[in-house]
């Protein structure tokens, strides 16, 4: 039917086309599986399910709520309209303060209780990372 | 008020110079004489001065603090130490592109004089496209971040600049960094130009290496110096966070790396040119987008500072000019640059360099995915994510078995056609590897399968580009940039394998263990200097053998902007660095610290200084046989 070169070229297309497929498909699922989504006290609240896997809590540390003792650091996250407790054990940045904005990464144990292990840094004290400034609208 | 005027002025008549640059060598194009127009020169030469005046001036208001230039109250304070003000110039978003500027036109006059045995069109083309890039940036410049907008009433006293950003190697890393992206535009503007005028041939090869080597050394050199800042005064005793602004300069990296291979291949076999355009294309490309990103806030990263729309909306607009012009250009001309229909055989430098390319392509569409995607994904469903170490070491680590494998071998084939003969030198080099890795995962003691084998694919590269030194025709300059990455290997999967952390809150006079140390919080000192106010801890660090180590860490809190920071105390030796910083939480009596063992922290800086001087020799190599 088609010359010897053809069909080889044709070969040669459909199995480049097929890897590039199966590539794009398995490095999507991996980001999927590896994302960490960013959620505000509200939303918290609000989703009926669980949420099993590692969140990003984002909004304001609460006016007085900081305390901690040898091993661990307790505050409240909040976003004015819903709050949750925060149980935090490791370093946190220069700009962790009350009243400030704060993004903290870790599990839910219940829908008012977040086991945070890690608290991120910013640079610039005016600085708030967009997704804390959306939530707080 | 008047010097800001000046510095305006110059930047303006600097543009009128470029424009005359690029109609001259316009019309210079249609004439059929054999030497250049005396005015491209006259006027590249110009347009250089102009943006050098206008350099110089933003410099003296900054070193005077003159409260009347914006940008110098945005960003500088009259309490700053002299080193800091200077600084201050590029630590910031206008006078950072007035020196990209600097760099875009002083690389250009340097291209101009050093191609004088080009052929004469080759340049002309050259000059015409490197022109479009530099008038986009002036006009980016006057239009949207003029660094000499002026203020009335004159402010008593400046903002002051980040604190975080007041240390010796942030001072120079944006420099750095940026001839590594500019040189990058030569690149560009060169490939076009030999796209138009039929000399994509290995006499073009041979001297754009020189410019992806200056390029790609100072890229690293950039890269290196934003870790060692990041891994200092970040405080979290890592170097590389995989933070999209990080990303952002890798990728760059990745494409100049795989170009620097493959241009060799150009000049040595004329081979691969269609790819040699393309890649020279995507690293322009990667280098402003680059800029884009950072610069339009779009980016939600640690790094991010000041954003302002309009600028990523003018980047975006002459990005994708950029790219319709290159494209144009590679469909139009690709004719006139057919590719050499000569076999490649298996075994063969040529397929090493392919190899090379492939890897460096997935490396680059892996990282670029990862810092792309949440982008894309806030704009679609507004959901917001972020991507995080886990997906890119699930992606990459599994083919960095392969890859140092292959760049084990790579190396030592020759062009054309490789005779593979079996020598016992083979033997030896598998038994050496082999009882090499058992001993490290001994020392490691470490189990994991992937691990295992990835260390194992490692020790051989080490061993084998070891070995390469001491081999007939071995090319010093390459052998020693790999060696570097080696090493570099080595370091990073040593120090991630067995660092060690430990976080407590304590009170001055309390101590805690970590292993076989005791870390004994001694007191505490407030000291006062002219730009900030100090708290200094003392810990005492016992080991076993009753030795003592002292550590200060400092938390400085800076009085103009008013913003707190950490200052680790790091102790360095041979084999591991002891790493410790305390911080303030509320104003209580307990201090957050933080104690970290970071084996081989200095072997990551060493051996990347080894691939960057492997680079410097390759530069300023006479013998141009750098692959």
């Amino acid at each position: 039917m088609y010359g010897k070169k053809v069909r080889l070229r044709i070969i040669f297309i459909i199995s480049v086309l097929t890897t590039i497929a199966l590539s794009i498909y398995i490095v999507l699922k991996l980001l999927e599986d590896n994302v960490v989504y960013f959620k505000s006290p509200t939303e918290i609240k609000q989703s009926t399910e669980n949420i099993k896997e590692k969140i990003r809590v984002g909004g304001m540390v609460k006016k007085n709520s900081i305390s901690l003792d040898n091993e661990k650091i307790f505050f409240v996250i909040t976003d004015f309209k819903n709050e949750i407790n925060v149980i935090f054990s490791g370093s946190v940045p220069n700009l962790f303060q009350e009243e400030k904005g704060v993004v903290a990464e870790g599990i839910l144990q219940d829908n008012n209780l977040f086991f945070a292990d890690k608290i991120l840094a910013k640079h610039d004290e005016n600085y708030m990372p967009p997704e804390v400034k959306e939530s707080l609208k | 008020m008047i010097i800001s005027n000046i510095g305006f002025s110059s930047l303006f008549l600097g543009l009128i110079s470029s424009l005359v640059v690029f109609s001259c060598s316009v019309a210079n194009v249609k004439k059929n004489s054999l030497s250049l127009s005396k005015i491209i020169y006259q006027f590249l030469t110009t347009q250089f001065f102009f943006v050098i005046i206008g350099f110089f001036i933003l410099l003296y208001s900054f070193i005077i603090s003159d409260f009347s230039n914006e940008t110098v109250y945005n960003n500088s304070h009259s309490t700053k130490p002299i080193f800091y003000k200077i600084t201050g110039l590029w630590g910031n978003h206008e006078g950072s592109l007035l020196l990209w500027l600097l760099v875009l036109t002083s690389f250009v006059l340097f291209f101009f004089i050093d191609s004088k045995n080009e052929p004469k069109k080759f340049r002309l083309y050259t000059i015409i496209f490197h022109q479009i890039i530099v008038i986009g940036f002036f006009i980016f410049i006057l239009k949207t971040s003029n660094p000499f907008d002026t203020l009335y009433p004159i402010p008593q006293e400046g903002l002051g600049l980040n604190p975080i950003l007041q240390d010796p190697a942030l001072a120079i890393h944006p420099p750095i960094l940026y001839v590594g992206y500019v040189g990058t535009s030569i690149i560009f503007a060169s490939a076009l130009g030999a796209m138009v005028t039929g000399y994509v041939n290995k006499f073009w090869a041979k001297n754009l290496k020189k410019w992806i080597l200056i390029s790609w050394t100072f890229l690293t050199g950039g890269i290196l110096l934003g870790s060692i800042w990041a891994y200092y005064e970040l405080g979290w005793g890592g170097f590389w966070f995989w933070d999209p602004v990080e990303n952002i300069s890798l990728m760059p990296w990745l494409s100049l790396t795989a170009l620097l291979h493959c241009v060799s291949t150009l000049e040595k076999r004329d081979l691969l040119k269609n790819w040699s355009i393309i890649l020279s294309i995507v690293t322009f490309m990667l280098s402003v987008t680059g800029t884009f990103l950072v610069r339009s806030g779009i980016l939600n990263s640690v790094h991010t500072f000041a954003n302002d729309p309009t600028r990523g909306i003018y980047i975006l607009i002459f990005l994708f000019v950029l790219i319709f012009i290159s494209f144009v250009i590679f469909f139009i001309f690709e004719s006139k640059n057919l590719e050499n229909k000569k076999e490649i055989f298996f075994l063969s430098k040529e397929t090493s360099v392919l190899i090379n390319n492939w890897f460096m392509m997935y490396f680059l569409s892996v990282v670029l995915i990862g810092t792309v995607y949440p982008i894309f994904l806030d704009v679609i469903t507004s959901e917001k994510i972020s991507v995080g170490p886990p997906f890119y070491n699930k992606l990459l680590i599994p083919f960095l078995i392969p890859f140092f494998l292959f760049m084990s071998v790579g190396p030592s084939m020759s062009w054309i056609k490789t005779n593979f003969r079996f020598k016992i030198a083979f033997i030896y080099y598998f038994l050496t590897t082999f009882t090499a890795t058992i001993l490290t995962i001994y020392y490691l003691s470490e189990k994991d399968l992937l691990l295992i084998i990835l260390i194992f694919s490692l020790v051989f590269l080490f061993i084998k580009t070891v070995t390469n030194f001491f081999e007939k025709n071995t090319n010093y300059a390459q052998n020693l940039s790999h060696l570097g990455f080696a090493m570099l290997m080595l370091s990073i999967l040593f120090n991630s394998i067995s660092s060690t952390e430990i976080i407590k809150n304590i009170k001055v006079g309390e101590s805690f263990n970590s292993k076989n140390e005791r870390i004994t919080f001694k007191k505490i000192i407030t000291e006062e200097e002219k730009n900030y106010s100090s708290i200094i801890g003392f810990f005492e660090i016992k080991n076993d053998e009753n030795k003592t180590i002292k550590l200060n860490p400092e938390i400085r809190i800076y009085n103009q902007p008013v913003i707190a920071t950490s200052e680790a105390a790091i102790k360095t030796t041979f084999f591991k660095d002891r790493f410790i910083t305390i911080n303030l939480i509320k104003d209580e009596q307990l201090f957050n610290v933080r104690y970290q063992n970071k084996p081989f922290m200095i072997w990551i800086w060493i051996s990347t200084m080894v691939i960057i001087f492997g680079g410097t020799i390759a530069i300023f190599s006479k013998k141009k046989n750098y692959i």
